[in-house]
């Protein structure tokens, strides 16, 4: 009979506290790959496509900045989760895929609306609930969409649009579209078994389908090496996929490498697993006190911020002024403005519009 | 007019809608290359190939939300499930996002998609493969919630829930597969979603049953006939949207009711329809409205606790003897 141990082992599960395994000096929750040297010339974007990247991730961030102060004030109610932080993803996504190309994502979705055709005035109307909202006043913040424009939607439940986006790719496949689609999901949906499931039928079915992680460093609370073994790219060795990492910091990278994705994609009909790497400045929702990371941290990817480095590279290369940076804020300052105006004189929907929209037809008998 | 097995039926009803509209096809696993685990979709995969009649590995939520993402592209989507108590792993997909998705886009997005397979108890299956799933469903707003009887009915409410543009939950029963009835044969036959069928006449008690349990309430109003009780058979068909008129209107004639229902008791169709009974024919009813359901106890294995678990046309005859104060 073996002796009984006088001492027992402290158990633990989930890795505890902010630091990772692999750290500097500054705890990161995650490892930037290096951006792309090449400058936008020798990746095809002419100076106007990059004054317009600039304008529309300044769209997203002073449109993120303004709803926060309007939730602030108490305006409208609901869930809202920022994407500040993260504009480089949307905007070098669009401009990586075909208009007609499909997008459909998560929780965090108010820039790629704004980026695929949900305009400021539509957008703030969606978070304030009025009718004249994208989705009519009827999805809120976490479900921007236009469906005109392929963009599917904001979804809600964390790992619930992973299996939508392979069946809007399983469509286009299907009818021969020749599109592409791109789901994006966050790295915390990376758990789920809805992407394993996913994973496994794209590959098996050759489903065109980039399924791209944000990888923003935390699952709500949880820092990404708490919540999830491994690197999230690496998923993609277990069905024998296609895969890759990009810097999400940087509009140019994202841009690149989703455009040579997105044309792999195209001409073989195979899916992508792709860990885009940033970071989010806020916290998960607005009630998140942010007690899991550093302010230290906070201020390093400050530092990368992706709507500051592409308006360096605009002056750098002398591609605009000051004056004409200043000139592009403030139009969009008072697009902003407007935005909030137009959504605070929209009505709300007219209260028999609460069974409208469930249905088809008009003339369901709902039970009561 | 032809007789068919139910799963003839059904397979009829795909194979017809199928042959019409190329944008339908069948997922499921075993559904093509296999034939189907209950062969209900024998000789498609020779009729449609395997773009059209595509086997899935046993993953139930991420092949239902495929094809809730492929509905909203574009398609029709007639996904197999090879029984609903395997769908509870589809749950997230059904429930939040088939029946959700019109709506929270604002009317964007057409949900066309049909979910079928068998549901409820088939036998001495255990606990986990003989759950009755039409009520836990039809509680949800966004979707309508089919469970036929017969081979006729399967097939024109079938091919209804093919054509509807909103998600349908369309439930069968292995024991009912082999069943064998007559079934009109032409290409435009339909039956609407929404409408109960009086399927026998009577004055004296008006009988409610659905899916299997209609079989069960058949039996006993036979034995109850002989003793001089006449049963108004209803079968809803459609668990939702719920024709509560036709039984109200039978209810009115005979005052008296017994609701049959392979649920457990708390919450099911029998729970909603003695609710609605109440409100729209107190002043009609002679004896308070009775059940028939599952206890409230998981399905268990063993020979006599099944059947002492699965309602029984006796227990239809006891309930209709009270409502009747026969007893």
């Amino acid at each position: 009979m073996a002796k009984k141990k006088k001492e027992t082992q402290e158990i633990t599960f989930t890795p505890s506290g902010t630091g990772i395994r692999t750290n500097g000096h500054v705890v990161r929750s995650t490892e930037l790959p290096n951006p792309t040297k090449k400058k936008h010339k020798s990746l095809g974007l002419s100076e106007e496509d990059v004054v317009d990247m600039f304008e529309l991730m300044y769209l997203q961030r002073r449109f993120e900045e303004r709803a926060m102060q309007m939730y602030q004030k108490g305006k409208f109610g609901g869930f809202l989760h920022l994407y500040m932080g993260q504009e480089a993803i949307s905007t070098g996504t669009v401009y990586a895929l075909n208009d007609d190309d499909d997008i459909i994502t998560a929780y965090r979705d108010h820039g790629w609306g704004l980026v695929r055709g949900v305009s400021p005035k539509e957008g703030m109307a969606e978070l304030y609930g009025k009718e004249t909202g994208c989705s009519h006043g009827k999805g809120g913040s976490m479900h921007f969409s236009k469906a005109e424009n392929h963009f599917w939607g904001g979804f809600g439940i964390v790992g619930g649009e992973t299996p939508l986006g392979g069946g809007i790719a399983f469509a286009n496949k299907y009818k021969q579209t020749g599109r592409v689609t791109a789901c994006f999901l966050g790295d915390g949906a990376v758990d789920q078994g809805s992407l394993h499931e996913t994973l496994n039928m794209s590959q098996n079915w050759g489903l065109p389908c980039i399924y791209a992680i944000e990888n923003n460093g935390y699952a709500m609370g949880t820092a990404v090496h708490r919540h999830s073994v491994g690197e999230l790219y690496e998923r993609a060795k277990g069905y024998g996929m296609k895969n890759a990492v990009i810097n999400g910091m940087d509009v140019f990278t994202v841009y690149e490498k989703m455009k040579e994705i997105a044309e792999d994609v195209r001409k073989n009909s195979e899916p992508w697993l792709v860990e885009i790497r940033t970071y989010r400045y806020r916290g998960h929702s607005m009630s998140d006190p942010m007690k899991y990371r550093t302010k230290e941290e906070l201020q390093e990817y400050e530092k990368l911020d992706p709507v500051e480095r592409i308006k360096k590279y605009l002056l750098d290369e002398d591609i605009i002024d000051e004056d004409k940076i200043d000139e592009i804020q403030d139009g969009i300052e008072d697009t902003i403005m407007e935005a909030i105006d137009y959504a605070e004189e929209s009505d709300f929907p007219d209260t028999s519009d609460l069974y409208k929209h469930m249905f088809v037809e008009d003339d369901y008998p709902f039970h009561r | 007019m032809a007789e068919l097995q139910f799963r003839e039926a059904i397979r009829a009803a795909i194979d017809e809608e199928m042959s019409q509209d190329e944008n339908i096809f069948v997922m499921g696993e075993e559904v093509a290359e296999y034939n189907g685990a209950y062969k209900v979709t024998e000789g498609l995969l020779d009729k449609y190939g395997s773009k059209r009649m595509i086997d899935t590995p046993i993953a139930e939520l991420g092949f239902a939300g495929i094809g809730v993402g492929a509905a909203m592209n574009g398609l029709r989507p007639i996904v197999e499930f090879m029984t609903f108590n395997f769908a509870v792993l589809a749950a997230d997909q059904i429930l939040n996002h088939a029946s959700k998705i019109r709506y929270m886009t604002g009317g964007q997005i057409e949900i066309p998609i049909v979910f079928r397979g068998p549901n409820a108890s088939a036998g001495q299956l255990s606990a986990t493969h003989s759950v009755s799933y039409d009520a836990m469903y039809a509680h949800f707003p966004g979707l309508k919630v089919i469970y036929t009887s017969e081979p006729a009915d399967a097939k024109g409410l079938l091919k209804s829930a093919i054509r509807d543009d909103n998600p349908v939950l369309f439930m069968e029963s292995e024991q009912m597969y082999g069943l064998k009835g007559e079934v009109p044969d032409e290409d435009n036959f339909t039956i609407p979603i929404g409408k109960a069928k009086v399927k026998r006449k009577g004055s004296d008690v008006t009988v409610v049953a659905h899916g299997k349990m209609y079989h069960v309430a058949t039996k006993a109003a036979e034995q109850l006939a002989k003793d001089g009780v006449e049963v108004e058979l209803i079968d809803p068909r459609t668990v939702k949207p719920l024709d509560i008129e036709t039984i109200v209107k039978s209810i009115k004639k005979t005052n008296r009711c017994v609701v049959v229902d392979e649920s457990h008791p708390f919450g099911g169709l029998a729970a909603e329809v003695g609710y609605l009974i109440q409100r729209e024919a107190f002043d009609y009813l002679d004896a308070p409205v009775q059940r028939v359901t599952l206890p409230d106890t998981n399905a268990p294995f063993a020979k006599n606790l099944f059947d002492e678990w699965l309602p029984s046309p006796d227990q239809v005859i006891e309930a209709v003897n009270i409502v009747t104060y026969r007893k």
